[in-house]
């Protein structure tokens, strides 16, 4: 059995001079009365102006080395940054997806000069990437994708069908998973691309999640001719890149803190003397100091270069469980009619937000069949 | 050190926890669990430790707690580290300190109780006992729980050498390490069980609901072990930071506390009747689970003496107090 201890990595030097100053750039950078409204986004509030102050600041890309435009810092530093932004609930949705997992795609299995053309410009906050995995007919069952990548001459001719995809329509880049080998290949068959939005043969349409916000987008590759360097990593290599790929996607504070603006607001109404709020309080505050503690391990091990796909996915549920029970305490404590408009709003969003808590980045079952697997009994 | 402290606690453990289990109090254990020195645990080097930090620590207990040695082990360590500060005599043999409750853990066996007045300047007296008399009482698992009615022994005093909240704060850390080193046996226990259970012509570690059923005890077991480990970190702030500490150790010991319930009812389910029987040895961990969360504190209890800090800091934002808790590491 694999083990399920969270160590934390040696102290980090300077780690409270680090929060300090992004709380004095959240300060600065922030709209004056940005709302709770706007916190209770969380991660999905885009914004390109505050994502190229961030990039300027050198709190994007951080981890990716300064000859790619990077800080060359630690992903425990990294982590120290992401708490700081996901807490203020600062809209840091633009330039997400390419920070968090393409820009590390591209560092590890990309061409010199995919890194040199592509990771400077999301270092500065000004290159956005979408995620390229699920279709209308395989979404936990990622391996069974049907996009395909036909080799052309100077090139790939791409077609298929993603789904769900988040911001695809304000992404220069998506990186897709699709298949170039035959159909019984279920995972040797596959592979990622770096592909151009703006190429011809693409079609983005919206798709309205149940509180109408568009975020989600289908997107239809009609025949598009992807260039011969836009292959990442090596042909029939997808299913191991992309696993990869989710490990970065699975650890991170993002897993717990989607709704800590409504946390916030609950706890600045709860009554001073009211010992059942200070029960609810106390009980959320001890889940999330530790899973603090198991994210912050999860980075570590990132750190030391392991593959901590066990420890991401228990994190990644413990937290989505954590998120979603959120709205429940808080509408025992305070009835969302009777708190102010603040309350309100981030009720709502948090509330209509919280099913895909627990299934973006891997459904709760999947997550927890990895886990089974880990133990030996799969 | 720290290795050899485990490996050696392992081997101890193991060999002897079977036989105990039987008995109610085994005075060879005991002799044997002070010889390798473990209730010093968590004394430094100059007060007659082995300068032992964070879980390293704890790690001899957890361990016991793994085999449910049936030990008052957690006790006397917390009431060693107590006299230590105070600069009091270590307890030579079994020691506990009385919580107030009437139910002193292991009573009847001790040869030391450490009490802890209230007031502004807070004493610890260090109670020898010989020929107290006790009305025996027991909890779940059947460990004594015992009320004391007289003790004609010898009493000394001195200044509690740490601030009024830590004792309580102390005693739920340990027990949160048990809690955490029990559950790390229910898992394995369960998870062996599965594999091996053959209905349906397969074991039912191949059936999914299982498999998902495992998983969550997985996920909580884990987390009552990150939640020890994080309050083990916290055990030097009990002298510098003594408000911070008792948050910290009362964290920990909600959330090993609440994992106990999943843990127990799934290792149950999954082990069907067998697990239920006197024979089977589930009970020996789970009772103890059950027995334990309630002790120095529910979650309930935490829970409050958290939130209370939690409103009564937020002036200064919900999230800056969270950060400054953990501010040590990161």
């Amino acid at each position: 059995m694999s083990s399920l201890d969270f160590p934390l990595p040696a102290p980090l030097e300077g780690h409270a001079a680090l929060r300090a100053q992004v709380r004095d750039f959240l300060k600065e950078t922030l709209p004056p009365g940005y709302s709770a409204a706007e916190r209770a986004r969380s991660w999905m509030g885009f914004d390109p102006e505050f994502s190229r102050a961030l990039g300027a600041r050198g709190y994007i890309g951080m981890t990716l080395p300064v000859e790619y435009g990077g800080h060359g810092r630690s992903a425990i530093e990294r982590h120290v940054v992401v708490e700081e932004l996901l807490a203020a609930g600062a809209p840091v949705a633009a330039h997400w997806i390419a920070d968090r997992q393409s820009s590390q795609m591209i560092l590890r299995c990309g061409t010199e000069a995919q890194r040199r053309e592509i990771l400077p410009r999301i270092a500065a906050g000004e290159c956005y990437f979408c995620i390229g995995m699920s279709e209308p007919d395989s979404g936990s069952d990622l391996a069974s994708v049907r996009s395909r990548a036909e080799r052309v001459p100077g090139g790939w001719r791409l077609t298929g069908t993603k789904l769900w995809t988040t911001f695809a329509h304000k992404s220069h880049y998506m990186i897709c998973f699709c298949r170039t080998g035959p159909a019984e290949e279920r995972h040797a068959g596959n592979s990622q691309f770096i592909v151009d939005l703006s190429l011809p043969g693409i079609s983005i349409r919206p798709v309205l999640d149940i509180a109408g916000e568009h975020h989600f987008n289908e997107v239809s590759f009609d025949d598009v001719l992807l260039p011969e360097d836009a292959l990442l990593g090596r042909e029939g290599e997808g299913w191991t890149q992309v696993m990869s790929e989710l490990a970065f996607e699975r650890s991170g504070p993002e897993r717990f803190l989607s709704s800590f603006a409504l946390l916030e607001e609950t706890s600045r109404l709860a009554g001073a003397d009211d010992a059942g709020a200070a029960r609810a309080l106390g009980r959320l505050t001890a889940h999330l100091l530790v899973l603090r503690h198991m994210s912050q391990s999860v980075a570590g091990r990132l750190q030391q270069g392991e593959k901590p796909d066990l420890h991401a996915a228990i994190v990644k549920d413990l937290g989505a469980t954590f998120e979603q029970e959120i709205p429940e305490r808080a509408r025992q404590l305070i009835a969302p009619a009777q708190g102010d408009a603040d309350y309100a709003a981030a009720f709502a969003r948090t509330r209509l937000a919280a099913p895909c808590f627990s299934l973006r980045g891997g459904t709760r079952e999947v997550l927890r069949g990895i886990i089974a697997r880990h133990l030996g009994v799969r | 050190m720290a290795d050899m402290i485990s490996e050696s606690a392992a081997r101890l453990f193991a060999g002897t926890a079977r036989r105990a289990a039987t008995e109610a109090w085994s005075p060879d254990l005991w002799q044997e669990i002070e010889e390798a020195g473990y209730p010093l645990s968590l004394l430094s080097e100059e007060k007659g430790g082995f300068g032992l930090e964070g879980e390293e620590a704890f790690a001899a207990l957890r361990i016991a707690a793994r085999h449910a040695a049936p030990v008052p082990l957690a006790e006397t360590m917390v009431a060693n580290w107590l006299l230590a500060e105070a600069g009091l005599p270590l307890a030579e043999g079994p020691a506990a300190v009385d919580d107030g409750t009437g139910r002193i853990p292991w009573g009847r066996h001790l040869a030391v109780l450490v009490r802890v007045s209230a007031g502004a300047e807070p004493r610890l007296q260090r109670l020898a006992l010989a020929d107290a008399s006790w009305r025996e009482g027991r909890n779940l698992v059947g460990e004594p729980r015992d009320e004391l009615l007289s003790a004609p022994g010898v009493a000394v005093e001195a200044r509690l050498g740490v601030a009024a909240e830590v004792p309580q704060a102390l005693a739920a850390l340990a027990r949160a390490q048990q809690l955490a080193g029990a559950m790390e046996s229910v898992l394995d226990m369960t998870v062996r069980y599965a594999t091996e259970r053959v209905q349906f012509g397969r074991p039912i570690a191949k059936f999914q609901a299982i498999q998902q059923y495992l998983a969550v005890m997985a996920e909580e077991t884990a987390a009552a072990s990150a939640a020890a480990a994080m309050g083990a970190l916290a055990l030097s702030l009990a002298r510098t930071a003594p408000a911070r500490f008792r948050l910290l150790a009362g964290a920990a010991k909600l959330r090993a506390g609440e994992a106990v319930g999943k843990v127990a009812d799934l290792a149950h389910q999954i082990h069907g009747a067998i697990g239920f029987s006197q024979e089977y040895p589930l009970h020996e961990l789970t009772r103890r689970l059950w027995s334990w969360r309630d002790e120095d504190g529910r979650e309930d209890d935490w829970a409050e003496i958290l939130g209370q800090a939690v409103l009564a800091g937020r002036a200064r934002g919900l999230w800056p107090q969270i950060t400054h808790l953990q501010s040590d590491r990161f």
